[in-house]
């Protein structure tokens, strides 16, 4: 059989564009066609499986948030890579797959717990792998590694004991260096400054 | 003293029920019930809030992320190089299989060709892993039925592959042992024998395990239609590996998109018909003899060579022992070391066969010696997924064997 490639997909899909790619074949999708490009690939192009939903924060660039998304064919075995354009970079929302893939629930939610991409139409939408009232979404770029101070999620405990959630303490942990700036700091510490233990000028 | 009677009228006794049951007098409220985080059906930190009608469950909420680490984000902290210890991690109980499936993600992401006897190397750790896990698997599998000897002959024979795993890699648990590019070392003189001798005894030991489970008549009540998945349902919660393939559908990473040369060797996928525990069981116990078959035709066919790709000189790490004689390998060693492996951007997704499901690694490289972004794709995430749908209308001692039969880890689900 005939591996799917770009030119039989954008025949069909006109919305579509082509994404760069190291492996499999990638496709940029606007955000608000996203559903009905899946429900044809699922039921027109037997892509069966939806293995992984998850998100890239691209930091500083516009459009900052991309939904990635990745789909299989049991029949013919091919990959295809799906990614979506967040539109808004503060509120950023994509629409749920939950409906036409059970599979997307979960991965959805933790994209959300970590990521925070508002999935529309997804039937509950809450965290899944940090705690329910957590108020950060550790994965975006601007997350320090260290973890940010919050309230203990028990709050009996939190009561008797004043105790919190503290960032991790980094120094001399296995993470990178900065490139840039002074040679004390070009050691593997945090990225996170604040655990630094002194400036080299002082 | 006087008595009097007086006749007490019962009436109606089915039309009395029905009017009290619609009143809600004898329906009597669901129990709610909590299991875990921390309990031993669980196989870790898995919590499942349950609510019972008499002894059916009506209603169940996983709720995982007891154990999340946050694996993806410290990933993009550090080389490349340095998360391979927090692959093995991820499944715990086949450490050798993940370290294998993320290093090949770098290498696709960077087209680097292992040599031949890197890859032969690298299917007998993802086999003997395979093995290691589902020896483990059926055994806890059997205890959780309430057949108790199982484990005790299984976790024996799991004994001595971690021996050979310390032979091989220093570590019996976190074995850390790929490197981007190759494998931290050769293997020890005399080790292919051994695991020669151990395949040659873990197949009467399945046997025996066979024996125990197979035709046991409680262990076929106890498991035989509990839990059945259809292959439609496993499918659209993106079931794979041993799972998936217990349902009926006939997918295995190892035959459709061959890496590592598995096209090279010959072995069955066993596949399921009605997906139910039994079958699931069925499953895991024929994959492990075909684990052995593999193992025996790497044995025969081992090729010499290079252990590493040598000639990627900014991705691999040149040996100890040039490094302290020869400039060139020096600062070779000290760039690798301080800044990681120059690895060109791309995207990639790379899916390894693991002994629970597909792994799979999403990498978006933006160039240099750190990941920009790592999403790890864990097997048992979404087996667990699955929980709200499957479990509702068993028994509450349904639970054990509907969980030992997923074979699941929660450190590659909570990440």
């Amino acid at each position: 059989m005939k591996a799917t490639d770009f030119t039989d997909l954008v025949q069909r899909f006109d919305f579509l564009t082509e994404r760069e790619s190291a492996d499999h074949l990638a496709v940029n999708c606007p955000a608000d066609r996203l559903l009905e490009l899946a429900t044809a690939l699922r039921d027109e192009l037997a892509y069966d499986l939806l293995l992984d939903v998850t998100a890239v924060d691209w930091d500083a660039e516009h459009p900052r948030f991309t939904g990635v998304y990745h789909l299989y064919t049991t029949e013919r075995h091919e990959y295809l890579r799906i990614a979506a354009n967040c539109t808004d970079d503060i509120e950023p929302t994509l629409p749920s797959l939950s409906t036409l893939y059970p599979a997307a629930n979960w991965h959805e939610r933790e994209t959300y717990d970590l990521m925070g991409i508002r999935y529309e139409g997804h039937p509950d939408l809450s965290r899944i792998l940090m705690w329910d009232d957590y108020p950060y979404h550790p994965l975006r770029k601007e997350f320090p590694l260290a973890g940010i101070e919050t309230p203990l999620p028990a709050d009996d405990v939190a009561a008797q004991t004043n105790a919190k959630v503290l960032p991790a303490p980094m120094m001399g942990g296995p993470f990178v260096a900065p490139t840039e700036g002074p040679m004390s700091q070009a050691e593997p510490l945090a990225k996170d400054e604040s655990w630094t233990e002194k400036e080299e000028n002082q | 003293m006087a008595t009097t009677t007086q006749e007490i009228s019962i009436g109606d006794l089915p039309a009395r029920a029905a009017a009290a049951s619609s009143e809600g007098e004898l329906k009597g409220d669901n129990m709610a019930i909590n299991v875990g985080p921390s309990h031993p059906t669980t196989h870790g930190v898995l919590r499942l809030l349950m609510e019972l009608d008499g002894d059916t469950i009506t209603k169940c909420r996983p709720v995982i992320g007891y154990l999340h680490r946050g694996d993806e984000k410290i990933a993009e902290n550090m080389t490349y190089n340095q998360f391979v210890p927090y692959t093995d991690r991820l499944d715990y109980l086949a450490p050798l299989a993940n370290n294998v499936a993320y290093a090949m993600t770098v290498e696709k992401v960077a087209g680097l060709q292992v040599p031949e006897r890197c890859e032969a190397i690298r299917v007998l750790c993802c086999e003997l892993a395979r093995i290691s896990s589902h020896l483990l698997g059926v055994g806890v599998y059997g205890m959780d039925a309430g057949a108790w000897t199982v484990f005790m002959y299984t976790f024996t024979e799991r004994e001595k592959l971690y021996t050979l795993f310390e032979e091989l890699t220093g570590a019996r648990f976190t074995t850390s042992y790929t490197r981007i590019g190759g494998v931290a070392r050769d293997i020890p003189e005399g080790w292919l024998g051994r695991v020669n001798d151990f395949c040659n005894g873990v197949l009467p030991v399945l046997d025996q395990v066979e024996k125990l489970l197979t035709r046991n008549r409680i262990f076929l009540d106890r498991t035989e239609g509990i839990g059945v998945i259809s292959r439609e349902t496993a499918l659209a919660y993106g079931l794979t590996g041993p799972n998936l393939r217990a349902s009926g559908v006939d997918f295995d990473l190892r035959k459709d998109r061959p890496y590592l040369g598995y096209d090279r060797y010959d072995f069955d996928v066993p596949v399921g018909t009605t997906g139910d525990c039994y079958d699931r069981y069925l499953v895991r116990g024929e994959e492990i003899r075909q684990s052995v078959r593999i193992v025996r035709q790497i044995i025969e066919t081992f090729p010499d060579g290079p252990v590493c790709a040598e000639e990627a000189k900014q991705i691999v790490a040149p040996q100890k022992s040039k490094v302290l004689s020869s400039m060139e390998e020096l600062i070779q060693n000290f760039m690798i070391t301080t800044e990681g492996p120059r690895i060109p951007a791309g995207e990639v997704y790379f899916e390894a066969e693991n002994p629970k499901g597909a792994l799979g690694f999403f990498l978006v490289s933006k160039g240099g010696g750190v990941p920009y972004r790592l999403k790890i794709r864990g097997p048992s995430f979404c087996s667990l997924s699955l929980l709200e749908e499957l479990v509702p209308g068993h028994h509450m001692t349904d639970i054990t064997c509907i969980l030992g039969s997923l074979d699941f880890v929660m450190g590659e689900c909570d990440r």
